[in-house]
């Protein structure tokens, strides 16, 4: 008696869980699918560490937005690493720092995208001093050791009316070869010859007698906890870790804080080349503007003009989706993401330049947009 | 010993499958480190030819290291490794020593196996754990206490001129010395006490005291295993990366002051690697030639050295 209500119910669900158990499967191998039928399409990018947390957030959201169909990859490793992974075609973008050479974006057929802008900020503790102002050659020569105490004339000249302590100066520098080195080096070289002549611009520069930290996180963790320092990092870093940085007089002889509006600023006047032109002059260093900040710098995403190749084996839905992600990114949505995160969003004129690029770019000879 | 020896290969003529079959493995897995070592220089070569053509033997002797003009000259890296490996051992082979005499001679029965299982732990921490406390303890106390002090009575020195920031070569020894204590001290330990007993008694006996006893029988026993251990603790002070690159300021220069920042061979290559191309990428894997090269020169001169100092000083009883 107690089993006969027990049987017709368990049959009822091993039924329904049997069901269950049928469309789950015909899901997952693509037999049934609700709505207009999507493709999911993986693109996989590497390179400069600089943008990385954008490039991670936009990932995300891309995916999310396009109802999980098109997942976007960002391995990191370098501005040089994505350059050599984009020649391979091991990944169908590359994000850098620093511009190709022209020989290089012809050799490749690479375009470039600036998707963003970043400043580098002159970071320092010394404890006695609340605002410092700096200019262009006489953070120069703090750097090439010309200058070595707090209280050196060039110094007291540009800081009227504040007690400078009589400390020597501390430099810290990356230890790493970096971008970030590549954009500060790249300043002092613009505003100092002697510093052109001596050091010049590069990833790495032989730093006369500085202390070498690892990464924008270690530059940031040395000058925090060492008296009487001065260094160089990210915008990003100094507001995350409360630093103080210095006012840097700007090219118009204004002085000039580092912040998003400023660096937008240094890059609205600047004369770009088009997508698939030489973009290894392309410099916002030191930019006109009176309310521009001087170190400055785009950082660029790496394409192939002619997205078809043998090697790579991308497909036209792959392609299509790499160059709907990329118009996303640079325009309003994507942008919107920057400013939270500390990156400066791009000025108009930039983004026109992007597009006539996006649009340019061919699959088998054919534009996909 | 030549007894012994010749028991053994007459017992060996009489051969059976699994002997050989073990003797030719075991000779397999040897032959294995020859080769090993042997791929691993000849590849190097051929990475760093085009740094060896470009600089020959002025690699040695260039102190400028500029990626921005492409000139590479190894000299100050030679100099960081040679200085820290210096400190390292000068102040870590005589502590390791003490606590591995302490350890076999002296100390309790009740502390002697949890003292020793702390030496041995130690040997296992990470480097990078060594390196983050190196940045947070022990540089504050080097900037607020050690080198105010060696600043103030060996500052006439060029060896503690300037500025004390706490991130220099001086530090980097220190940390480098911590680091080797465990491995030296456990190995010289097992060294000791593999001693036989015999040999502290006939010491004794012969109304030695404790010192004497420790110095004439037990340690010049001993001391090939010891000197091996030092081997071992120096090896790791030359190719240690991780702690070296967080402590020593990594600066591309050569100063003979301990209180200014240098870079070693290893840590030079743990910093540029990830971004170094052409001349650069062949320039960095010359210095790992060359960080190879050293390794086996300091290995080989400190061989030399104690064979002098073993057949100086009359065995008692080391060579049974």
């Amino acid at each position: 008696m107690p089993h006969k209500g027990g049987t017709p119910w368990l049959l009822v669900i091993g039924a329904v869980a049997a069901v269950a158990i049928i469309v789950a499967a015909a899901f997952a191998t693509g037999l049934v699918s609700l709505g207009e039928s999507k493709e999911s399409v993986a693109l996989t990018g590497a390179g400069a560490t600089f943008p990385m947390p954008l490039i991670l957030k936009w990932a995300d959201e891309y995916y999310n937005k396009t109802d999980n169909s098109v997942k976007v990859n960002y391995g990191g490793g370098g501005s040089g690493a994505g350059i050599t992974q984009i020649k391979d075609k091991n990944v169908d973008f590359a994000g850098t720092d620093a511009p190709l050479s022209a020989t290089d974006s012809t050799t490749y057929g690479l375009v470039h995208i600036p998707e963003t802008l970043g400043a580098v900020v002159v970071a320092y503790n010394e404890p006695s001093l609340q605002d410092l102002r700096l200019d262009g050659s006489t953070l120069a020569r703090i750097f090439m050791k010309n200058i070595t105490t707090w209280n050196d004339p060039a110094i007291a000249a540009l800081n009227p009316g504040v007690a400078l302590p009589t400390n020597s100066i501390t430099t810290v520098v990356r230890s790493d070869s970096s971008g970030t080195t590549f954009v500060f080096s790249g300043y002092l070289a613009v505003v100092s010859t002697e510093f052109a002549e001596s050091y010049g611009q590069g990833k790495s520069v032989s730093w006369p007698s500085a202390i070498g930290a690892n990464g924008n996180p270690g530059v940031t963790q040395t000058i925090k906890t060492t008296s009487h320092s001065i260094g160089y990092i990210e915008l990003a870093y100094a507001i995350a870790n409360d630093v103080s940085f210095a006012e840097l007089k700007n090219h118009d002889g204004n002085f000039v804080n580092a912040s998003l509006e400023t660096t937008s600023a240094a890059a609205s006047s600047a004369t770009l080349p088009a997508g698939d032109g030489d973009w290894s002059q392309v410099s916002v260093l030191d930019a006109p503007g009176a309310n521009a900040y001087p170190i400055a710098s785009f950082t660029y995403l790496l394409i192939y003009k002619e997205l078809y190749n043998d090697e790579s084996k991308m497909n036209k839905t792959a392609a299509r989706a790499l160059l709907d992600f990329l118009w996303w990114c640079v325009h309003t949505e994507g942008q919107s993401y920057a400013p939270s995160m500390y990156y400066a969003e791009l000025p108009a004129s930039v983004v026109a330049i992007n597009e006539a690029t996006i649009d340019s770019i061919t699959y088998n000879g054919q534009t996909l947009r | 010993m030549t007894n012994r020896k010749s028991s053994i290969s007459t017992r060996s003529s009489v051969r059976f499958g699994g002997d050989l079959v073990f003797e030719y493995s075991v000779m397999g897995v040897a032959t294995l480190t020859l080769v090993l070592v042997w791929l691993l220089v000849v590849r190097m070569v051929f990475d760093a030819q085009e740094s060896i053509e470009r600089f020959g033997f002025r690699f040695l002797t260039n102190d400028v290291w500029d990626p921005n003009r492409d000139i590479y000259g190894a000299l100050p890296f030679v100099f960081g490794t040679l200085s820290t490996t210096a400190i390292a051992v000068l102040i870590g082979v005589p502590l390791s020593v003490g606590i591995a005499i302490y350890l076999s001679e002296l100390a309790p029965i009740w502390l002697k196996g949890p003292l020793s299982f702390l030496v041995e732990l130690l040997a296992a921490v990470p480097s990078v754990i060594y390196g983050l406390w190196a940045m947070y303890a022990l540089r504050p106390w080097m900037v607020g206490s050690v080198e105010p002090f060696f600043k103030n009575f060996l500052g006439w020195t060029p060896f503690f001129e300037g500025n004390s920031v706490g991130l220099d070569k001086f530090t980097a020894g220190i940390i480098l010395a911590i680091m080797i204590i465990p491995t030296i001290a456990s190995v010289s330990k097992e060294a000791l006490m593999a001693v036989p007993d015999s040999q502290r008694e006939a010491a004794l006996s012969l109304g030695a005291t404790r010192y004497e006893t420790t110095r004439i029988a037990v340690l010049s026993y001993a001391r090939s295993g010891i000197f091996g251990a030092c081997i071992l603790g120096l090896g790791r002070a030359i190719g240690e990366t991780m702690a070296v690159t967080m402590t020593i300021g990594n600066a591309n220069s050569i100063s003979w002051s301990l209180l200014d920042p240098g870079q070693t061979m290893a840590s030079l290559i743990a910093n540029n690697w990830g971004e170094a191309q052409g001349l650069q990428l062949s320039a960095l894997i010359e210095i790992g030639l060359v960080l190879f090269v050293v390794a086996l020169l300091i290995n080989v001169i400190a061989r030399l050295m104690v064979g002098r100092f073993m057949r100086r000083v009359p065995a008692t009883g080391g060579g049974l």
